[in-house]
């Protein structure tokens, strides 16, 4: 099927993110790089864990002083709704309704924004109240690294939805661009899973001790 | 459009290569950059024999010995080794499941590009002030001590290699799920294409645990982290896991693509077909699943207690299995076959006995108990070469003289080739046996020399003497590689006369959109099936239609070159205030031609129908 043929409605397949060879490649191999990204996300969990607590001194903060989970509650709640609000756009993909699509893609878009936002407000927050940063401690290294690597995956998730809603806003759907789409959801709905660990290994393990 | 070679100018020539996204072009690159990167590993390894033939040697410092001992571990294994089993892969694969291309060919140029970039850049370090020398495991007890940038070079060369690996894993994986032509099922697919899928999913699975480990170093030697420094709370045994359980991997993803390729060698040189096709396929990926199993073995001294070592001990002993099973295909392939003793079938004949004396004595070092004996002695040397050479780099061998008229369209003179056999073989042995005896007697493995009269004298000289037993094959191959190109006689769709699986089936190089017609395939072995019953070539699964290809791109080359120039950026930042804008400026460079990728549609073209019918009435004879 030719990629770049104007479709309709009626026209328009039920599964256009693998139409074309193409797109089925582009759809198995990203899984298999999400699978390469959970090994990935595993290794940094498994050194976090190990070097949880471990301060040069005694009287550096720990994991049970540092964390709040009210700001650990909204975050995740800003970005599980997140990972919603992609699902009405994939729908709407579905659908053919672009204009949709692109509305809850922004608003999937605002939603990261506001994650990220209050991540850099909570590092800023452990640095300046806490001291405790990157250089303090093992703790501190582990902890920025696993975090930060998830932040900065929605970071990256965050410029790659927003270069393909304007990139494509004058040309609408089409089985060239649909897989794009679809492949970015996918992955935003990655880093949302990988959150969910982190809400529970880092903050809800942390406040138990 | 025609597919028949003109003449091109070297500027020509060269942008093609630098462009291409033809799994047959970037096999050649492949090929080209990793034979160059096992020559210069191959001279790594001459210093070391070199200083050690003579106690109490001068010939290198202890401080370059340490060097060149790291150089040489690493290059073979990440620069030479894993790119020339690229370069089989791509150049053979796709043909053998009969398909157009790979799954994401820019991403094959990508994964090419950045292998290359991390290669130069890790071997730079000769010229930038020392190269590392923490051995190839780079430990981070060591590496974080070490002084200079040696150990910047590795973690960053690496890291930037690393991720080309796993794009090509990525790559090979999804083109043999999804590319595969009609009747291709899985049991039909050649034992190559096999180990390469199964590789492909170590490769996926392993190498992010490296990425990992090697973020930490360098987060730790550049950016003022603690994951290794236990006065901040680190603790430097994190690093070993990372590295094995990618590293015990890796050696699994570097010896299963040998099994591919002696499996083929069998097969075709045999005029059988593979003993127990559906048992070694068992095997391959019950080795693949084990090799995960078993990273601790590396590990047995450094104090995980009995219970761990039990454990690894027993799954690493369990691996003994599979790996037996395939060696009794192999020589029941044999029996009863008629055999002809080409280059490539006496590499895979001397292959078993090599192989098969490594595997005993990782057997013995998997003894837990045992191991803190020969562990860090030359026992443990002579097992990893008996392995990685008798099993790797044998397979390399055989597969460049048997693939070498696949992939250029001429034949390498058999003439010369057994010589390079012979030579390599008496001088692998001579090498290395010796080194499993001056490990019991107890040499020490990583020293730069030692003192007369501990009864080593004469077994090193003997060691260094076999050494360059194998510098004179290599040559050898060399000169054999130039009469060939100088004589350039092509060959056929089948020059062996007994292949067996579709790549034989099409000229020799095939055109560039590799078949005309994708082949109908009705069994395992699908060209001998078809000669058997007295067909010329495969019959076609679909009508002459229009082909779609890709198109060449430059933007893979600017991709890597960027993550090259912020390597730079991010070793000297500490020293230098240019550091920080130079690892922007290189990751702009990344992001900035990630942007132009992804901005920019790039539908490819079409060949058209009439075009590849004209080619036809020609006849394809360049």
């Amino acid at each position: 099927m030719a990629t770049e043929q104007k479709m309709t409605y009626e026209t328009w397949p039920a599964s256009p993110e693998k139409q074309t060879l193409e797109a089925k490649n582009k759809f198995l191999g990203f899984w298999f790089f999400l699978g390469g990204e959970t090994v990935l996300f595993a290794s940094l969990f498994a050194t976090y864990l190990a070097l949880k607590d471990k301060v040069p001194s005694s009287d550096m903060a720990l994991a049970k002083d540092l964390f709040e989970i009210p700001l650990a509650f909204i975050m995740t709640m800003l970005l599980l709704t997140s990972s919603l609000t992609s699902v009405y756009a994939m729908y709407h993909m579905k659908n053919f309704n672009f204009k949709k699509m692109q509305l809850w893609l922004g608003i999937t878009v605002l939603l990261g924004l506001g994650f990220l936002g209050l991540e850099i407000y909570e590092f800023n927050h452990y640095v300046h109240e806490f001291h405790h940063s990157f250089t303090s401690s093992a703790f501190g290294s582990a902890f920025y690294t696993l975090v930060g690597f998830h932040g900065a995956h929605v970071a990256f998730g965050l410029l790659w939805i927003t270069t393909l809603m304007i990139r494509n806003s004058k040309r609408g759907l089409s089985l060239y661009n649909a897989p794009k789409f679809y492949v970015a959801s996918l992955y935003w709905h990655f880093i949302d899973v990988v959150w969910v660990f982190i809400f529970t290994v880092v903050y809800l393990m942390g406040m138990v001790g | 459009m025609s597919t028949l070679a003109q003449k091109k100018g070297f500027g020509a020539v060269l942008w093609d290569y630098l462009t291409t996204v033809d799994h047959k072009k970037i096999a050649i690159l492949y090929l080209i950059a990793g034979g160059f990167f096992f020559l210069l590993g191959g001279l790594e390894a001459m210093f070391i024999r070199i200083q050690l033939a003579v106690p109490n040697n001068d010939f290198v410092s202890a401080g370059l010995y340490n060097e060149i001992l790291t150089m040489h571990g690493t290059t073979m294994i990440f620069l030479a080794a894993m790119p020339l089993i690229f370069a089989f892969m791509n150049a053979v694969m796709p043909l053998q499941i009969g398909a157009r291309d790979v799954a994401f060919p820019f991403l094959n140029s990508l994964g090419f590009w950045l292998f290359f970039f991390g290669g130069v850049f890790l071997n730079l370090s000769w010229f930038l002030g020392g190269a590392p020398d923490a051995g190839w495991t780079s430990y981070a007890s060591l590496s974080i001590a070490s002084e200079g940038h040696g150990i910047d070079f590795y973690a960053l060369g690496l890291q930037i290699s690393g991720a080309g690996t796993l794009i090509g894993g990525i790559n090979f994986l999804v083109t043999i799920i999804n590319m595969r032509a009609p009747g291709m099922t899985y049991m039909r697919m050649p034992l190559f294409t096999w180990t390469t899928f199964v590789t492909s999913a170590l490769i996926l699975f392993a190498f992010p645990a490296l990425t990992v480990g090697l973020f930490l170093l360098i987060f730790d030697r550049m950016f003022g982290s603690n994951f290794f420094d236990p006065a901040m709370g680190g603790n430097t045994i994190i690093w070993e896991h990372f590295f094995w359980i990618f590293g015990h991997p890796e050696v699994y993803i570097l010896v299963l693509p040998a099994f591919g390729i002696f499996s083929e060698i069998f097969a075709i040189f045999s005029r059988k077909r593979l003993f127990g096709y559906s048992s070694m396929v068992f095997a391959t990926v019950l080795i693949g699943f084990l090799g995960f199993m078993v990273w601790a073995h590396h590990m047995f001294t450094t104090g995980m207690g009995p219970i761990a070592n039990a454990i690894f001990a027993v799954a690493t002993m369990a691996i003994a299995v599979p790996t037996g099973i395939k060696i009794f295909n192999w020589l029941f392939t044999m029996w009863g076959g008629s055999i002809t003793f080409t280059t490539p079938m006496l590499w895979a004949i001397a292959f078993i006995p090599s192989f098969v004396a490594g595997g005993v004595t990782g057997v013995m070092l998997a003894s837990a108990a045992q191991d803190y004996q020969y562990h860090d002695s030359y026992f443990v040397v002579a097992h990893f070469h008996y392995v990685i050479v008798g099993g790797v780099v044998f397979a390399l061998f055989a597969g460049a003289h048997l693939y070498w008229p696949k992939m250029f369209g001429t034949m390498l003179s058999e003439f010369l080739g057994k010589i390079t056999f012979v030579l390599f073989f008496i001088g692998f042995h001579l090498t290395f046996f010796i080194q499993h005896f001056l490990g019991l007697w107890g040499m020490p493995r990583r020293i730069f020399t030692y003192l007369p009269g501990q009864g080593f004298d004469t077994s090193n000289m003997v060691s260094t003497v076999g050494a360059f037993f194998m510098a004179a094959a290599v040559i050898i191959l060399l000169i054999n590689v130039v009469i060939t190109s100088v004589k350039n006689e092509k060959v056929g769709n089948d020059p062996w006369g007994d292949g067996r699986t579709l790549e034989w089936a099409i000229p020799s190089p095939p055109p560039f959109y590799n078949f005309k017609q994708l082949p109908l395939v009705r069994g395992l072995d699908a060209y001998w099936l078809e000669k058997m019953e007295g067909k010329k070539g495969m019959s076609p699964a679909e009508p002459l239609g229009d082909i779609h290809m890709p198109n060449n791109s430059f933007v893979p080359f600017v991709i890597s070159f960027g993550l090259f120039v912020a390597a730079f950026g991010a070793m000297y930042h500490n020293e230098h205030s240019w550091g920080i804008p130079v690892l922007i400026v290189g990751m702009l460079i990344t992001l900035g031609s990630m942007f132009v990728r992804s901005v920019k549609d790039d539908h490819g073209y079409h060949i058209h129908k009439e075009d590849l019918e004209d080619n036809n009435d020609k006849g394809v004879k360049a």
